[in-house]
């Protein structure tokens, strides 16, 4: 990591606004917050504005700034904090972001950033000579399991091998990496063992409903135990009561102004 | 009330303590950093930790953690601190390493150096030798004004800085910007900071990484003469030491006055220092074959016998300027009275204040403490952010705790806080006195009511009828009861109440200081630079410091010491009685003001009854006792603002404007200072794109 910086002037557009979706979105995402909380969505607001135009400019910056009434600098502090954040421009086509953790690194990860080195360009978080590819390390991304990996946009790409990346890079390039599977690229469901599974491969037996009891030796007659249940003498658990997960109404009436569905209700 | 030990003495403090401050209630001393009591917590330095038993086996942050939150023993004993055990030491050590690895080693070329907490600290509490072989992070400097300058190297993140732009200044300007060790303190994209009050970082920042820009490689603290004294830049008082080497004024700073300016200055406070030197008046001036010429103090007098004699007494004027002290306003009262003249004025802006109404009626009398108490305001053409910004501070401070609506008559303009805004001038003011107007409930509905008046309110022809409106406004909104009076004249010169205490207006009512310029045979002006003098028609003599409006027009200029020149009484818009000390010595011929009155009374053949400073304060306390009782504010009556409101008239139609157009460039010395030009220049800048 080091020093996060806008980008250079001549790279800022003039002005940055949301598309009409993005908009209705974001207006969505505000009303998610509290009366006088709405700086709240400063986040998911400037991801959204990444999303649109690959990058976080700074008209970005000041548009989320006005639109939620905060300092600019406010927003800044925020944009420059989360390398999650892309302050220069990066690959239109691809961004691949590898995993360079312990996991990752020794399954070979070492590899598939020279591979970026060579076929992107030297220096991470700088786009190729076309502007379509660019690469950065980052900290683990949660597939420790499918080491290595990458990601690109939002999908990750596991299992990889120098060749398999090659072929991934080279069809982002191309720009048809919408064809390319996400998740493991070798035989491998999810994270399940490679080449099917290694363990419980035998069939489940006609007893295996009352198997939970039955690992007690015959004849051996056990109470059952309470471990794990809920208490249902204490005045909390009375299902009377209005919590987040009885309160159906208030759930729904929650639900209804929440962005990700007001969002689909449009599509 | 919570009760605890800590390191075995057994204390009792309030519940809302943090264990930094009961540690220091113990008299146990904590080292921190990023803590400052009249800021928010923010617990990123990690210096202050301590030990606290039964709780995790790890050092607390004695400044984030309340004396609440401990648990006690398991017998019910008290909870119990310590902040010398090894484990404490071995704490701070750890962290002070951490926090000097980055840190520069470049003390012998930094200004903070002998008054830096981040060296103080690890001589205390510091190890002796470094383990950290790397090189030091680098971090760019940045620009954030001509103000204060920036050794970003030097930062330690304590993020006070950003913390009172944003809480106490009001204006989120400084931020830090990145992660970790590339954290950056900066404003946004390196714009020059606009707070009025900026110049207190340089005091916040615990280490070099903020200064002040003037001071630069100027002084060493150790070497500086300091002595305590009292502001004159605006009408409030604030507390300062001026900090002097020889006889030149290096820097000012601000001391704690709790009732008055906390420990903040405003830049005008803090920066005018380079006004003292330049444009100085340092000998005496006599105009002859139509240009000033330098001449002796015998010639002057002289000049000055002769246009005397040839006047007659009742034309002779005198106006006292903004920033004379209360002892030279006082000999040249009596000068004037014995030369038989009553024309005599201290409001040079002509505003409508009038001792013979009582001191109530031109007091900001809930004080400025009191304003923390009020719990709604309105401000009638006043700007107090360029009126006086330490002041403005406070209404912020009580803004910030909430239940305190403020409603604004005059210019909208930012203020550094929420306001409803009313209207421009009297219409407004006068459909509130006739009962109109949601925010005249909410004045009715607070218990403490605060109605602040401005001079830009007072000043010109209709001031009289807005002073009264507003005081009957304030009785009709019960804001002046037996415990409480909200009705604040807000001032805008350190001299000006002082003056009025003095009685230094004119006997005839309804005159003005652009009558008595312009009517005068002879005119008196002591420092007075604000009055419009080009209609001035007879002799003039200048007695003040520097070179400025009223030197240009003067036929006679007497040169006379500036405010940390002299040990002068000062009474602030609240009626408090403060006294300046004398931090170093005029230049030149120049001589402090009371003295050249009585040197020119005796010329005169009117000699003045007193041959020493202190001669002249017991003839001036044996006619005005309230001088004497230094840091008080003499009780005023509430029942002289009930007898103004019944004076209310009709008021002629008006708007009102802010005196202070220019708030770097209101006096004398400020005009003569090249950084207030600079900030004055940024300033109008600013304006300008902003506009656009």
């Amino acid at each position: 990591m080091s020093v996060r910086r806008l980008a250079e002037e001549s790279l800022q557009p003039q002005g940055f606004s949301f598309s009409a979706d993005n908009a209705v979105w974001a207006e969505a995402t505000i009303r998610k917050y509290p009366e006088g909380r709405q700086q709240s969505a400063v986040i998911p607001l400037l991801m959204r504005a990444q999303e649109q135009d690959g990058w976080v400019t700074k008209a970005a910056i000041e548009h989320v700034a006005d639109m939620l009434g905060m300092p600019y600098i406010r927003v800044l502090e925020v944009a420059t904090f989360y390398t999650q954040f892309q302050l220069k421009p990066i690959g239109t086509r691809a961004h691949v972001q590898v995993c360079g953790t312990t996991p990752c690194m020794l399954r070979g990860s070492e590899a598939l950033i020279d591979l970026c080195r060579h076929r992107i360009h030297h220096d991470p978080l700088t786009p190729n000579a076309a502007g379509t590819l660019s690469w950065e390390e980052v900290e683990c991304q949660g597939a420790c399991v499918n080491a290595p990996m990458v990601m690109i946009f939002k999908d990750s790409y596991e299992d990889l091998t120098v060749e398999a990346l090659e072929e991934i890079i080279d069809r982002f390039e191309a720009g048809e990496g919408a064809s390319v599977k996400p998740g493991p690229q070798i035989e491998r469901i999810y994270s399940a063992p490679e080449g099917g599974l290694t363990t419980l491969t035998e069939a489940p037996t006609s007893s295996a409903g009352s198997s939970a009891q039955g690992s007690a030796q015959p004849g051996v007659s056990l109470p059952p135990a309470n471990a794990g249940r809920a208490n249902a003498d204490a005045e909390e658990t009375d299902p009377k009561l209005k919590t987040p997960a009885t309160d159906k109404q208030g759930a729904k009436a929650s639900a209804d102004v929440s962005g990700e569905n007001a969002d689909k209700a449009k599509e | 009330m919570a009760k605890l030990k800590v390191d075995g003495k057994e204390i009792e403090v309030p519940d809302h303590f943090t264990l930094l401050q009961a540690c220091e209630e113990a008299g146990a001393e904590v080292p921190r950093f990023c803590f400052h009591e009249r800021l928010s917590v923010a617990g990123n330095c990690r210096m202050c930790l301590i030990e606290v038993k039964g709780g995790p086996p790890k050092p607390a942050a004695s400044c984030a953690m309340g004396v609440r939150d401990l648990r006690p023993g398991p017998n019910g004993e008290a909870p119990e601190v310590f902040t010398t055990t090894p484990m404490v030491k071995k704490a701070r050590e750890g962290v002070m390493e951490f926090l000097l690895i980055n840190h520069p080693l470049d003390c012998p070329i930094c200004d903070q150096g002998g008054e830096c907490d981040l060296q103080d600290q690890a001589m205390a509490f510091g190890v002796d030798s470094t383990r950290y072989n790397e090189n030091k992070r680098a971090v760019e400097d940045k620009y954030i004004g001509p103000l204060v300058k920036t050794v970003m190297n030097r930062c330690i993140h304590c993020t006070r800085c950003v913390r009172f732009t944003t809480e106490v200044a009001g204006i989120a300007e400084l931020g830090l910007i990145g992660r970790g060790e590339d954290a950056e303190i900066t404003t946004y994209l390196e714009q020059a900071m606009t707070s009025e009050l900026q110049g207190n970082v340089v005091d916040l920042c615990p280490v070099g990484a903020l200064t002040s820009k003037p001071y630069a490689f100027h002084a060493r603290p150790w070497e500086l003469g300091k002595t305590e004294s009292i502001d004159v830049m605006d009408a409030l008082g604030s507390a300062i030491r001026v900090d002097t080497r020889g006889r030149e004024v290096m820097r000012i700073m601000p001391r704690v006055n709790e009732e008055i300016n906390e420990e903040w200055i405003s830049d005008k406070t803090r920066f005018i220092w380079d006004g003292l030197k330049t444009q100085r008046l340092d000998r005496p001036y006599v105009k002859k074959d139509g240009r000033l010429q330098p001449a002796t103090w015998s010639e002057a007098f002289a000049a000055i016998k002769a246009a005397v004699s040839g006047a007659q007494p009742q034309r002779i004027g005198a106006i006292a300027g903004d920033l004379a002290s209360v002892e030279e306003i006082y000999a040249l009262k009596r000068l004037m009275a014995a030369l038989g003249s009553t024309d005599i004025d201290c409001r040079q802006d002509g505003a409508a204040l009038d001792p013979s109404l009582g001191r109530a009626s031109y007091l900001f009398n809930p004080t400025i403490l009191g304003i923390e108490q009020a719990d709604a305001a309105l401000i009638i053409g006043a700007n107090p952010r360029y009126e006086a910004s330490v002041l403005n501070a406070r209404l912020r401070k009580r803004f910030r705790q909430g239940n305190f609506p403020i409603g604004v008559i005059g210019e909208a303009t930012e203020l550094r806080y929420d306001y409803s805004y009313l209207g421009a001038g009297t219409d407004t003011l006068a459909d509130l006195v006739a009962g109109n107007g949601s925010f005249l409930d909410v004045l009715k509905n607070a218990k403490r009511p605060l109605v602040i008046i401005g001079q830009g309110a007072l000043a010109g022809e209709g001031g009289a009828a807005v002073l009264a409106q507003a005081a009957k406004l304030a009785a009709a909104v019960g804001a002046v009861t037996a415990e409480w009076n909200g009705f604040a004249v807000l001032h805008t010169a350190a001299s000006r109440v002082g003056a009025l205490d003095l009685g230094f207006v004119p006997a005839e009512a309804g005159r003005t200081a652009a009558d008595i310029v312009a009517s005068s045979q002879v005119l008196f002006l002591l420092g007075a630079d604000e009055v419009d003098l080009t209609r001035k028609s007879g002799f003039t003599v200048y007695i003040g410091s520097h070179g400025d409006n009223g030197a240009h027009v003067a036929d006679v200029i007497l040169p006379g010491a500036a405010y940390t020149e002299k040990s002068g009484t000062w009474v602030n818009t609240e009626g408090r009685v403060q006294m300046g000390n004398r931090a170093g010595f005029a230049p030149g011929d120049a001589r402090e003001d009371w003295a050249i009155l009585r040197a020119l009374s005796d010329v005169l053949g009117k000699r003045l009854p007193f041959d020493s400073l202190a001669e002249l304060r017991r003839k001036l306390y044996g006619d005005y006792p309230h001088f004497a009782d230094i840091d008080a504010i003499a009780a005023s009556a509430p029942g002289e603002i009930e007898a103004l409101a019944q004076k209310a008239g009709a008021m002629a139609k008006s708007a009102f404007a802010s005196p202070v157009k220019d708030f770097y460039l209101t006096n004398p010395i400020a005009r003569a200072s090249a950084v207030m030009a600079e900030c004055s220049a940024l300033a109008r800048n600013n304006f300008k794109a902003a506009a656009e």
